[in-house]
Parts: structure tokens; C-alpha cells; sequence
């Protein structure tokens, strides 16, 4: 029996088609999903604190409204993708629960400090940039809600990464003292962007389950070049140095070449000795603890509500 | 579109389909008639737009701080949005006291450049009802059912304001303060009849705000000149009606009213008056402006 549901499953998967919450899947396939998809979940609520740290002192009114929907859509990134992993029997408190406590991770990028107004900028360019390159090709990933789920995602994301880069490109028209801003932004950011795509081909685990399974599409180093080739054109469109010295073009591959990432800063990071990895989570972890009580009574009064319902 | 594209897109300046949600914003002021009626002082005007632009100003601020802090993901979300209405709210109107003034400030040189006792808004705006230490979630709802309750009846009356400008905002105003208002109301009656703590929270919640209530309904002179040339709303006028929506909340929650009164006020610069609409404000006020302003005022000459 179980060799039969697993043959269909690698047929609709092979296909290109679809798996749904209803259908057979494998338990590792299953487990894979959830931690993917949670992992990407907490990335969106973590990722909500290095922009939100500047929403009280953007400075236009228009930057401020901007910045608070973006912050905003993070949030309902979140949600949906935790209702995601909730389609395959997981549980959002649980979840939150692991992620508070260490057990599961998040978007390194996310542990570094947002220094200047202009990070916000750069953040949204490259870091939403790297985003979507990960996620574009999720949108047909095989399994049904998070492939739609991404496509909601990417589409806000596109929208993010256009208004960052917007920033860059009127700061980069204003003073000296912007420009100057927006450099130093794209120094700090543009190797832990890199390192969003994660490690090396050949130390990255996961990679070939997870290619067959169609839940991810091309191999870390393949959309680490693509993200580079993107990035090139518009970093000189904006006039700023990417800060990598072996950075230039060759004919002959069709690609730019560029440096190694400091992977062991990468280790460090993903093990928690980033220099927020702290920060974040004890943030993450007060909110949820100070709100204890609100979601209590708000379980409690539903609670009441119903038993005055069912008694009437 | 094309998701395999969607990260090119940004090189690309005219193109739409990239946008979640199109461009094809609609604006609640176009095409309406932005000439100040002819019988209306113009400076009693471009006040009144302060005052209400920074009641909304503020606020937002402070709701702002709430971004990634709230109790639940769900919270997250409706405090922002609820920020970001009340930020549009204030960028109508500090434009159009700017345009009205006339001495080319747009709504950034008004948020940004103006001292503490250039700012208009009610204290009730401004006070740290959390997550700083002045206040927890029960607070913030208290201060939030107790604002909208009020801007939605002024609101509503507003509406008929023979200042077309004043009346369009007005009428976009009304649907979001509908369901600021309804959103605090919900959750008054979850806390009220929560648990015993949160009971206890939303008790104290309410106590602290209720102090700044009376000045929601005390007419600064500029609104009484105003509202008598039938432009803006004489705010006593409001209070029977507020009341009895608040009495109505509290009494599903079967929270009582609180008893606390109002607090003696100090007198303003050149002897103004004695409240935020006069330009007198709390202690908290200067640290949340010069949060606000900290980056605007440290880049002069900078293009945002």
C-alpha cells in the first residue's frame, strides 16, 4: 500500500504538479517542509527588527509610512507561512516555542546590526534582492500552499526590493554625507547577502533530497551567481563600489567572477555568535512572554463566550 | 508577471506589473477644491489642520513602537495598520495647513522642524501607554478606544465641513476610525472579561487615561471662531455622544467608568492656554519628538 502512494507521490512531484495538505507524502518530506517553510516563517518575524528599529526616526513622512507597511507585510508573511506549515499538522505556538528557545533558525543576515537610515535601503535591495532570488523559483515548488504562499511573498518582495532600492538612488542624490551612508551600507551588507544563499555546493546537505523532492530548484552556488550577475548592472547604476576586489566580468563563463564569503564568519553567525543572533531572539522571546496574558484572556473570553452561546 | 523576472524588474522605471498592487492608488483629495472659503480665517484654518494633523501625527508614533512587540502576529498587523491610517490621516492634513500658511513648508518641515510647543495635538496622543514603561496593551486599547471613539464622532460631523478639503479627509477618515474603534471595542471586552488579570489591566489601562480625557472635549478658541463659520466642530458638543459609546464598551465589558478626574494643568507660553491645542505638552513629549526628528534635523540639506 505504501509503496503504491509512494509511486504516485513521485509521479505528481515528477510531473510537476501539486502535492496538497490531503495527499500522501513521505514523513521526511513532511519534516523537511515544515522546517523549510517554519524557518523562512521565523526569518520574516525575526527580519521585522533591524528594519523596525528605524520606523520611529525615518526621516520623511513618506519614508515612515513606507517603512511601517513593509514591517507590516513581514508580519503577514509570517502568518501565512505559519498557516502553511499548519496545513501539514504543525503548530504556530510550538514553533514559536523552538524559535525562542534556539531549537530551530532563521535568516542569518538577520543578526547583523542596521547602522544608518540607509540600511533600510540597502536591506531592501540586496537583502530582498537575495530573497527573491531563493524564492522565485519556490513559487513552483511541489508542494501546493507554500508554492502559493511565494507567490504572494515574492510579489511584496519585488515591491520592497523596488522602494530600496528608490532610497539608495535619492540618497545617492542628495549630500555627500548620503552618499557616504549608502556606501558604507553596501560594504556591510553585500557579503552577508552572498552568504544568503547559503554554503558552498559541496558542504551544503541538503541540497539533493530537497532538488528531487522539487522543494528547492537550483543549488545554492547557482543562485549565488545569478544574484551577483543581477547586482553588478545595478550597483553601477546607482554609483556604488561593491567592496570585492576580484569582482569582474568573464566573457568566457558569461558570469562575473567574484570572491569567496568569509565562511567562517558564515559558521560563526549560524551558530549564534552573530552580532545580534542574542539581540534578536531575546526580543522575539520577550514580546511573546509580555503578550502571555493578552493571549490568555483573549483564549479565555472566546472560552466564556462559548459556554453563554451553547447554554442560550 | 513573470517570477522568473521579478528581480530584473527593478531596473525598469514605468513598468507596473511588478507591483503587488498596481500604482493606481486613489487619492481621497483629487479634485477637490482647495480654495480656503472666502469668510474663513485662513490662520484659524491652517491651525485647526495642525491640530488635527498632529493628533494623528503622534499617535502613530506611538502606536508605531509597538512594531514587532505586540502580543500576537495577528496585533502586529492591526497596529500597524491602524499607524498607517493615522500617518496618512496626518500627512493630508499637515500639507494642507502648510499649503494654507503659505510659507512653503510641506508636511516634512511641519514634523520635522517644529519645536515641542509648536506642536498642537491633544496630551492624550503623546502619553507612553506602551510598550514603553508607561503602559502595557490594555493601556495602548484604553487610550485607543478612547481617541477613536472621539475622532470618529468629530469625524463624522466633519464630514459636512464647508471646507472641502477638511470634509474629504473627513470622509476617508471615517471608515478607518470605524474600525480603529471597533478593533479597541473587541478588545476592551476580551480583556474585560478575560481573566482576572486582564481585568485588572484593563481597569488600570483606563484610569490612566482617563485624566486626558476632558481635553478632548474643551474648545480652543480657534476651534470655537471656526466652528462658527460651520468649518470645524466645536468639541464639547461631542461629548454626550462619545460617552455614550464608551458607556456602552465598558458596559459589555462590565468594566465600571473610571472615577479618576482630570489633573491641574500649567499655563503655556505668552500665557496661551493650558493644553496640548495651545501648545503645552507632557514631559514624555520631547523624547518622542526628538526620536521623530533626530535623523531629519542631523542630514540638513539631505533628499529623502
Amino acid at each position: 500500500m505504501d509503496e503504491e502512494l509512494q509511486r504516485e507521490f513521485d509521479r505528481v512531484v515528477a510531473a510537476e504538479q501539486r502535492i496538497e495538505p490531503r495527499d500522501w507524502m513521505p514523513e521526511g518530506y513532511r519534516r523537511t517542509l515544515i522546517r523549510q517553510i517554519a524557518q523562512h516563517a521565523h526569518s520574516e518575524i525575526i527580519g521585522m527588527q533591524p528594519e523596525g528599529n528605524w520606523i520611529t526616526r525615518a526621516p520623511s513622512l513618506r519614508r515612515k509610512a513606507i517603512l511601517l507597511a513593509k514591517v507590516q507585510d513581514e508580519a503577514g508573511h509570517g502568518l501565512y507561512l505559519y498557516a502553511a506549515t499548519e496545513t501539514l499538522g504543525a503548530d504556530r505556538e510550538d514553533l514559536t516555542q523552538k524559535l525562542i528557545n534556539g531549537r530551530q533558525k532563521y535568516s542569518s543576515i538577520f543578526n547583523y546590526p542596521t547602522l544608518s537610515f540607509a540600511d533600510v535601503g540597502v536591506i531592501g535591495w540586496l537583502v530582498d534582492g537575495a530573497a527573491i532570488c531563493n524564492q522565485v523559483p519556490l513559487c513552483r515548488t511541489s508542494y501546493g500552499p507554500y508554492a502559493r504562499a511565494m507567490i504572494r511573498v515574492c510579489k511584496e518582495e519585488s515591491f520592497h526590493q523596488r522602494q530600496g532600492y528608490e532610497l539608495l538612488m535619492t540618497m545617492m542624490r542628495g549630500t555627500e554625507a548620503q552618499r557616504r551612508q549608502v556606501q558604507d551600507a553596501v560594504d556591510r551588507w553585500w557579503w552577508p547577502s552572498l552568504m544568503m544563499f547559503g554554503p558552498p555546493d559541496d558542504a551544503s546537505s541538503n541540497t539533493e533530497q530537497s532538488m528531487a523532492w522539487r522543494i528547492k530548484r537550483h543549488t545554492n552556488d547557482e543562485l549565488r551567481q545569478k544574484f551577483v550577475d543581477m547586482s553588478v548592472p545595478q550597483a553601477d547604476k546607482l554609483g556604488v563600489t561593491l567592496p570585492d576586489p576580484e569582482l569582474r566580468w568573464n566573457a568566457e563563463r558569461g558570469h562575473h567572477d567574484f570572491g569567496t564569503p568569509d565562511w567562517d564568519e558564515f559558521w560563526r553567525v549560524v551558530k549564534g555568535d552573530g552580532p545580534c543572533n542574542a539581540q534578536r531572539v531575546a526580543h522575539r522571546r520577550k514580546s511573546h512572554d509580555d503578550g502571555a496574558w493578552v493571549r490568555e484572556a483573549a483564549t479565555a473570553h472566546a472560552a466564556k463566550r462559548a459556554a453563554k452561546e451553547s447554554a442560550a | 508577471m513573470s517570477f522568473d523576472n521579478a528581480y530584473e524588474a527593478i531596473m525598469e522605471g514605468s513598468d507596473e506589473t511588478h507591483w503587488a498592487f498596481g500604482t493606481g492608488f486613489t487619492d481621497a483629495l483629487s479634485g477637490v477644491d482647495r480654495a480656503v472659503p472666502s469668510d474663513v480665517d485662513s490662520g484659524d484654518l491652517a491651525t485647526y489642520c495642525l491640530m488635527l494633523g498632529d493628533d494623528a501625527l503622534v499617535l502613530s508614533q506611538r502606536l508605531s513602537e509597538w512594531c514587532s512587540r505586540a502580543p500576537e502576529l495577528e496585533e502586529d498587523v492591526a497596529l500597524a495598520n491602524i499607524a498607517l491610517d493615522l500617518l496618512g490621516q496626518a500627512r493630508m492634513l499637515l500639507t494642507r495647513a502648510g499649503e494654507i500658511e503659505g510659507a512653503g513648508r510641506d508636511e516634512d518641515a511641519l514634523a520635522y522642524l517644529r519645536e515641542e510647543h509648536e506642536f498642537r495635538n491633544v496630551q492624550l496622543s503623546e502619553v507612553d501607554c506602551g510598550p514603553g514603561p508607561g503602559g502595557d496593551f490594555a493601556t495602548t486599547i484604553a487610550r485607543l478606544l478612547v481617541f477613536s471613539s472621539w475622532r470618529l464622532a468629530l469625524s463624522q460631523r466633519l464630514v459636512s465641513s464647508r471646507d472641502p478639503v477638511l470634509a474629504a479627509v473627513a470622509a476617508k477618515a471615517v471608515k478607518e476610525l470605524a474600525y480603529q474603534r471597533d478593533h479597541a471595542a473587541q478588545w476592551t471586552i476580551r480583556l474585560g472579561d478575560g481573566t482576572e488579570y486582564s481585568r485588572e489591566r484593563m481597569i488600570a489601562g483606563l484610569d490612566r487615561v482617563w485624566p486626558f480625557t476632558d481635553e478632548l472635549f474643551t474648545a480652543h478658541p480657534v476651534e470655537t471662531r471656526l466652528a462658527a463659520v460651520g468649518v470645524a466642530v466645536d468639541p464639547a458638543t461631542l461629548r454626550s455622544e462619545v460617552d455614550g459609546v464608551l458607556d456602552t464598551v465598558l458596559g459589555a465589558a462590565s468594566l465600571d467608568r473610571p472615577t479618576v478626574g482630570s489633573l491641574s494643568t500649567v499655563v503655556g507660553r505668552d500665557g496661551a492656554g493650558r493644553g496640548g491645542r495651545d501648545g503645552v505638552h507632557t514631559e514624555a513629549f520631547g523624547y518622542l519628538i526628538a526620536e521623530m526628528q533626530h535623523i531629519a534635523r542631523s542630514m540638513p540639506g539631505a533628499t529623502w
